[in-house]
């Protein structure tokens, strides 16, 4: 976090002496970006601090179950529609892990956790348009169940 | 006078029921607003730098060396790059999406940009480390060798389809 500071002080700093006009030009257009998104931002945060609240026991008892596949499956959907910053998503998973949960269903909820965002569609949408968001999301689905069961593989609990 | 966006009301909204919920010692109203202020600390640290970064991004990089990075599809480099853009990217998706369509803008490939922000969602480093300390270096190192080809080749699938659908993604500054 602080190396993000010490990069952007250092960037705006020769920015500004290269070209003072240039710089002010981009801290203004940066503004603008930035001003035009904020609304957005704050729905997001609503958003996840309602899933979150919801699905944190959820996962817990959905995940643990004895049928594979149906665990992958919801561990997928699970991961979909909540998003969760890094300090509570992998002591969750490694909850699970020591639960017995197969490493397939964690692999499966963690990619798709940071892969598939349901809940940052209307800052996605914003940036890159409703169907390129919907089809992204829908591909990610997808590598996020292909990286889970190459997972599996590894790990010994499927066999092709 | 410019309207104001709808969202600033729900915000407003939010804020009085999070008060209310404080002052009647409600449960679920505390419980949502300590979610909110967690990641809203993120957010206060991460973005204002960020869109620093985005807006010195917009008035330097020239069209030619974005293009030649990440437009050009005889250069296999561009994922490399891509790949290695979005790994020193703070901040995830939240950042990316924006600075994504800056390159779009600037002339970068579908391709480019879709592995781009897909890969700023699962090679953040600072995630992966605390990843590896918490599930095993052999977890991270599956996830993050093993989803490259599907990333990529996702990239490049959903670039011929929106090429052949002609698809333009939305313009954000204008100036005004």
């Amino acid at each position: 976090m602080i190396s993000l500071y010490i990069v952007t002080a250092a960037a705006l700093m020769v920015s500004y002496l290269l070209n003072a006009e240039k710089t002010m030009k981009g801290l203004r257009k940066g503004w603008m970006k930035f001003s035009k998104t904020l609304p957005t931002y704050l729905k997001l945060l609503m958003i996840i601090s309602l899933v979150l609240l919801f699905t944190e026991n959820l996962i817990v008892d959905y995940l643990s179950q004895d049928n594979i596949l149906l665990g992958l499956f919801s561990s997928l959907v699970l991961g979909s529609v909540t998003m969760m910053p890094g300090f509570i998503a992998y002591p969750l998973a490694r909850i699970l892990v020591e639960r017995g949960v197969p490493y397939m269903v964690v692999a499966g909820f963690v990619t798709s956790l940071m892969l598939v965002g349901i809940v940052t569609y209307p800052l996605e949408s914003k940036y890159f348009g409703a169907k390129a968001t919907v089809i992204r999301n829908v591909m990610s689905f997808i590598v996020a169940g292909l990286i889970a069961i190459l997972m599996g593989v590894f790990y010994g609990e499927v066999f092709i | 006078m410019k309207k104001l966006d709808k969202n600033y009301l729900y915000f407003g909204a939010f804020l009085i029921f999070s008060l209310i919920s404080w002052i009647a010692s409600f449960d679920l109203g505390i419980r949502i607003w300590n979610n909110f202020l967690v990641f809203a600390r993120d957010m206060v640290l991460i973005l204002p730098p960020a869109f620093v970064l985005i807006g010195l991004f917009d008035v330097w990089a020239k069209r030619e060396s974005v293009e030649k990075h990440f437009g050009d599809n005889n250069n296999p480099l561009r994922f490399l790059w891509s790949v290695l853009l979005a790994s020193t990217t703070v901040g995830g998706t939240f950042v990316a999406f924006p600075l994504a369509n800056s390159m779009y803008h600037k002339g970068a490939k579908y391709s480019s940009i879709i592995t781009y922000i897909t890969a700023a969602s699962l090679f953040m480093i600072p995630m992966s480390i605390m990843e590896a300390s918490m599930l095993g270096i052999k977890f991270t190192a599956i996830r993050l060798i093993g989803s490259l080809p599907f990333i990529i080749i996702g990239a490049i699938l959903l670039e011929k389809y929106f090429e052949k659908t002609s698809y333009r993604l939305p313009v954000i500054t204008d100036e005004k």
